[in-house]
């Protein structure tokens, strides 16, 4: 049989539709599809593909199960390694993890395992989850602190060897960013929920509105009696440039402009209490993922314009490709190799527009990215009503803050053991983008494997 | 869910919750906030611990009944329930025994000044309080400001009660006719922390606030509670809500209170018409 070069595309929603509603953009494949997508993998014997993904899944096993029409095995075979594969289906980054090394992907392109990733599991979550069976108990007890995907992972692992689990989240619903942050159109947040309550049914008991750093310190959890436990409060700390103007009436954190609409479901407003408020025009500073996100949520909080204003040019966008193509598609405007420099107030105080200036690129830098270096003269005026800062968030401080004993990076990062999680503080583990900052789902849930596996360890040696 | 044990209306639109909350009780400390949710629809909204009881496990509010989620919040009866109840958040009251000090309230500020004057005088302050409302009527906790002061002073708008006029027609006085005010705590609307700031400016009294910007999660993590003190932007809800008085913007603080002015009116139209109908 020949061997077909693309890949089975995934039908999506009509743009021009889509960028005004919050329905998922992305709408998986039929069974024909996926079993079109699944016949194009060869089966290689060295599972190239495997090295990408951070937390190994058997590839080829679960595709090969696709291919026999055995879905049940399929999302079987996953689910021995990822606890969240309808969430990794969605927002994993494949292009630069498991499809970067699929052997099809040197001549044509990659096979779909994304796509097929999240057939599997969204032909389980229709069918209903069976729960699993829950191992006896070790009669060892874990505090699992935060609530995203590191946490989740860990916690779910750790149920699964037998330990008894509580987890720690400070909003009042657990999914980090997952909830909070990706939108509802690329993230259904009712996935999100059925994941979740899969990990509850492993009998983690999940208590929300719960600070660490407020109602119990890290030192407290140990006094009272877990014998672990495992930080994974990720990096929620918006950052701001430090130009005049970011407290403007209009001005929102990445964060706030999200949460906002996901969270809080700012987007059903009044029917939900939480406003948000969005201009016509709209400029989101960045082009990671977050910002795809801002841009693409303004317009369908009705913007009539929508910006992205980066500093570099298209090739060094951080956001994941399929991201950066949608949010082409549904209209979001480039403005790259501009930077602004001050955000301008109308008389009573709300955002007019922004200064910028433009940008060359020179040569690389450390991270070996070219850097980017201002055009003198460049300045123009920028007309916008609404400004979205998503140029990145750092460590949250309150659990490090109140940790006594635990080392810090310089960044404010916890300091940990890449392949234990371990923190220099005994018992006391960490993982996801509280240890790396900001990064991905899938390496926040591969450290949160690795803590689980390591923590496990730790309670069979300690008496 | 977090039980209301017990509400008491304390003067027209002001009311009084004690909610279940062991955990939050067990670890509160004045000068601290918690954030809550009416139903799965609302909004989070913060309000300060006026007190708590760590034995019976219950944190007290006291709140004005101002736009939709308070009044929302204030039609529960004993009995009811609130869906999320989170806290205790913002950094404690710094407490020490300074010498004579003063204590400035206004309005439903009395309800947060409550506990850090009680504070206060328990680490040994001599204590002047001086509370303020627009009447009589408006005024709360009158008695328990009392128990926990030396001197207490009263002031409403109208005259109703007390000194007519503004709490800072008394503070200036104290300061005056007293001397040696070592610090002053004031809480209460924004306009009035700002006069108050403006009283003890002249007399370099350090004076500190209580900023109740609008607020998301409450943990440092949306930002959207920022306010400039001294020039350095700060979040309220991490690193305050507390601020050296004489170092914040004020003319920013109240204009970021009305960003969602107009949505607030068009939550509070809906409701009253029982929204659906695309009247708004
Ligand atoms: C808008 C946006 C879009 C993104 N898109 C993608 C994408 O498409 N693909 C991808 O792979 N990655 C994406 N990312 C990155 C990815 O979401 C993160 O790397 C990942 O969620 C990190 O997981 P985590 O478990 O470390 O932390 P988080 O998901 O941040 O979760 C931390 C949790 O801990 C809680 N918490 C914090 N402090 C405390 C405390 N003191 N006590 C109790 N709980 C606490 C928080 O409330 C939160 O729920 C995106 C990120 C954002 C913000
Ligand atoms: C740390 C802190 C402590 C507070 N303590 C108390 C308290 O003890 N008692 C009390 O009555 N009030 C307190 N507030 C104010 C209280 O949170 C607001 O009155 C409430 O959120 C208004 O909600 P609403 O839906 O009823 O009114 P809305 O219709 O939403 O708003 C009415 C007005 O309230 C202000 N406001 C709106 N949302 C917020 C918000 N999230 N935070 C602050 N102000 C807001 C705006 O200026 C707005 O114009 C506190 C606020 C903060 C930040
Ligand atoms: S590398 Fe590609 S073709 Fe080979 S097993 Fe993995 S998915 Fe299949
Ligand atoms: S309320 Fe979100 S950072 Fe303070």
């Amino acid at each position: 049989m020949p061997i077909i070069k693309e890949k089975t595309p995934m039908p999506s929603q009509d743009p021009q539709e889509r960028s005004r509603n919050f329905n998922e953009v992305a709408l998986g494949y039929t069974e024909e599809m996926a079993l079109k997508e699944a016949e194009r993998c060869i089966q290689c014997k060295n599972e190239p593909c495997r090295q990408g993904c951070p937390v190994e899944v058997d590839i080829p096993a679960f595709i090969l199960k696709m291919k026999e029409k055995d879905y049940d095995g399929a999302i079987a075979k996953i689910k021995e390694k990822s606890n969240l594969p309808a969430i990794c289906g969605r927002v994993c980054p494949q292009e630069s993890q498991c499809e970067k090394y699929c052997t099809l992907g040197k001549k044509n392109e990659p096979v779909g395992i994304g796509r097929l990733e999240r057939y599997a599991a969204d032909y389980e979550l229709n069918k209903g989850v069976t729960p699993p069976e829950v191992p006896a108990s070790t009669g060892k007890k874990v505090a699992v602190v935060g609530g995203g995907p590191a946490s989740l992972t860990a916690a779910a692992d750790l149920a699964r060897l037998g330990h008894q689990v509580t987890l720690f989240e400070a909003l009042h619903v657990a999914g980090g960013v997952l909830m909070y942050g990706i939108p509802q159109f690329r993230l259904p947040k009712e996935v999100v929920q059925t994941e979740i309550d899969y990990i509850r049914k492993l009998g983690v008991d999940i208590r929300t509105n719960a600070v660490i750093g407020k109602i119990s310190t890290v030192d407290e959890l140990l006094e009272q009696g877990y014998d672990a436990v495992f930080i994974g409060t990720g990096a929620g700390l918006p950052y701001f440039m430090d130009i005049p103007g970011e407290n403007l009436n209009g001005v929102y954190s990445a964060n706030e402009f999200l949460t906002r609409t996901n969270l809080m479901k700012g987007y059903k407003f009044p029917e939900y209490a939480t406003p948000i408020k969005v201009g016509k025009k709209v400029a989101v500073v960045g082009a990671g993922n977050v910002a795809m996100d801002g841009a693409r949520t303004a317009l369908r909080l009705g913007a009539e314009e929508s910006y992205i204003v980066y500093r570099r040019s298209a090739e060094e966008m951080p956001a994941r490709t399929e991201e950066i193509h949608h949010a082409e598609e549904e209209g979001v405007q480039f403005k790259l190799l501009t930077s602004p420099t001050e955000i301008v107030a109308t008389d009573d105080g709300w955002v007019k527009g922004m200064t910028c200036v433009k940008y060359e690129l020179g040569e690389p830098d450390a991270s070996g990215r070219r850097r980017p270096i201002a055009i003198e003269g460049s300045e123009f005026f920028m007309e916008v009503d609404t400004v979205v800062m998503a140029i990145g968030q750092g460590p949250n401080p309150l659990v490090p803050t109140t940790t006594p004993g635990m080392e810090l990076n310089k960044k404010g990062t916890i300091k940990a053991d890449e392949e234990s999680g371990a923190t220099t503080k005994e018992g006391v583990f960490a993982g996801g983008d509280i240890v790396t900052g900001a990064a991905t789902v899938i390496l926040a849930m591969g450290a949160g494997k690795k803590a689980a596996k390591a923590i496990d360890e730790y309670l069979k040696n300690k008496a | 869910m977090y039980q209301i044990v017990a509400t008491k209306v304390l003067a027209p639109t002001i009311k009084l919750f004690e909610i279940k909350a062991p955990m939050v009780a067990a670890k509160a400390q004045a000068g601290q906030f918690i954030i809550l949710r009416v139903d799965e629809e609302g909004e989070r909204i913060p309000l300060t611990i006026a007190d708590y009881n760590r034995d019976a496990g219950t944190i007290t509010t006291i709140f004005q009944e101002i736009g939709y989620t308070t009044k929302k919040l204030g039609a529960l009866n004993e009995g009811d329930s609130l869906v999320d109840f989170v806290g205790p958040l913002g950094q404690a009251s710094e407490i020490e025994n300074f010498g004579r000090i003063v204590c400035v309230g206004g309005g439903v500020g009395v309800a947060p000044l409550y506990p850090i004057t009680r504070a206060l005088k328990e680490a040994g302050n001599e204590v002047i309080s001086i509370i303020g409302a627009r009447s009589k009527d408006l005024l709360i906790l009158e008695d328990e400001m009392r128990s926990v002061s030396d001197t207490l002073l009263v002031a409403t708008d109208d005259g109703s009660y007390g000194h007519k006029g503004f709490v800072t027609d008394l503070l200036k006085q104290v300061i005056e006719e007293k001397g040696d005010v070592k610090h002053v705590w004031a809480i209460g609307p924004v306009v009035m922390m700002r006069a108050v700031t403006g009283t003890t400016k002249p007399y370099e009294v350090p004076t500190i606030v209580s900023m109740n910007p609008i607020m998301v999660d409450g943990t440092g993590m949306c930002g959207a509670c920022r306010v400039s003190v001294g020039n350095e932007t700060k979040f309220a809800c991490v690193d305050g809500p507390e601020f050296d008085g004489h170092l914040v913007d004020w003319d920013l603080a109240i204009r970021r209170l009305a960003i969602f002015k107009d949505e607030e009116k068009r939550a509070e139209a809906a409701a009253s018409c029982g929204g659906g109908c695309g009247c708004q």
